[in-house]
């Protein structure tokens, strides 16, 4: 009986119905915290005593960075459920975070480059933060190509599946590049044992940010969840009630 | 009007830090479009399914192009 809940993730319908429920939830903080962040962050909290303003950069760079490894870790962690338990559902979530976490981790080396260019002299170095980055990047545009390749939905599905399981080595090595190499990047001042290194001031906006991305990122997800699940439940007699307008 | 300017200039990092402003703004609402836009497609395309599957069922002509009758 206690098991019924977990069933339940695995209906196609169900999901799609909480998913359209849930969106709003979570779309409309996420808005609401990136103005409060971006008021916060670009106006209120002090510049800093050694970059000056140019460290504003951290409010769009850190949390698209961040983002950037958790997709992949959401996206790493549904594929393994969809292959182990073949859930078609987690599948579908794992098709669903690949084209978001691409665009946010092309922003994260974009901005990432733009901070470097006036703080270290240089738009781009084969650094390990970098080059482990720019893997990421290719992971999930390998995933994508793959899928699209892959004529059967439930082929594309195992194939990328295993694509995106393997490369999950490399969101540690990410995390952990800035501390087991030389490296232009700083080291971690948040995701650290102990407190983060960072004033207060500078840390209220950034965790603003970190919020309304995750958030951001919920709510994109569910809408790509539903179109996904459309357009696999071909024959389901469900679906002659949710797209009836 | 000088604190406006002051604030555009951001020390001298504008160059560098509006474009990623600017960037990011942009991924953020195209991912909202995108999806959108998907979920659209996604919900056109069920309906015309149904549609030509309730035309078949009916008795009408099948309108797949080559299909015999």
């Amino acid at each position: 009986m206690a098991w019924t809940w977990f069933h339940r993730l695995g209906s196609p319908p169900y999901i799609y119905s909480l998913a359209a429920r849930l969106t709003p939830w979570f779309a409309w903080p996420a808005a609401l915290l990136m103005l409060a962040g971006l008021i916060d962050g670009l106006v209120l909290s002090p510049p800093d005593y050694q970059q000056g303003d140019g460290f504003r950069m951290m409010y769009v760079h850190v949390p698209t960075a961040y983002m950037s490894i958790m997709i992949y870790t959401t996206m790493a962690i549904s594929a393994a459920v969809g292959l182990i338990w073949r859930i078609k559902v987690a599948h579908a979530v794992a098709a669903s975070c690949a084209p978001i976490g691409a665009s946010i981790t092309l922003c994260a080396l974009v901005t990432g480059s733009l901070w470097g260019a006036p703080m270290w002299g240089t738009y781009w170095e084969w650094d390990p933060r970098l080059t482990s980055e720019l893997i990421l990047l290719f992971l999930y545009l390998g995933y994508m190509g793959l899928r699209s390749a892959t004529e059967d939905v439930q082929r594309a599905d195992r194939i990328s599946a295993v694509l995106a399981v393997v490369g999950v080595v490399n969101v540690p090595i990410i995390h952990f590049s800035v501390v087991w190499w030389n490296s232009l990047h700083q080291a971690p001042s948040l995701m650290r044992l102990g407190k983060p290194t960072i004033a207060v001031s500078m840390l209220i906006p950034l965790l603003l940010m970190l919020l309304a991305f995750t958030l951001f990122f919920v709510a994109v997800l569910l809408v790509r969840l539903r179109a996904e699940i459309l357009s696999r439940e071909r024959s389901a007699s469900w679906i002659r009630e949710v797209v009836t307008p | 009007m000088k604190a406006l300017s002051d604030f555009l200039d951001m020390g001298g990092y504008a160059g560098y830090l509006w474009p990623s402003y600017i960037l990011t703004f942009v991924v953020v609402v195209l991912n909202v479009v995108w999806a959108r836009r998907l979920l659209g497609r996604s919900r056109e395309e069920a309906r015309r399914r149904l549609a030509t599957r309730a035309a078949t069922e009916a008795g009408a002509a099948p309108t797949r192009a080559g299909e015999a009758t």
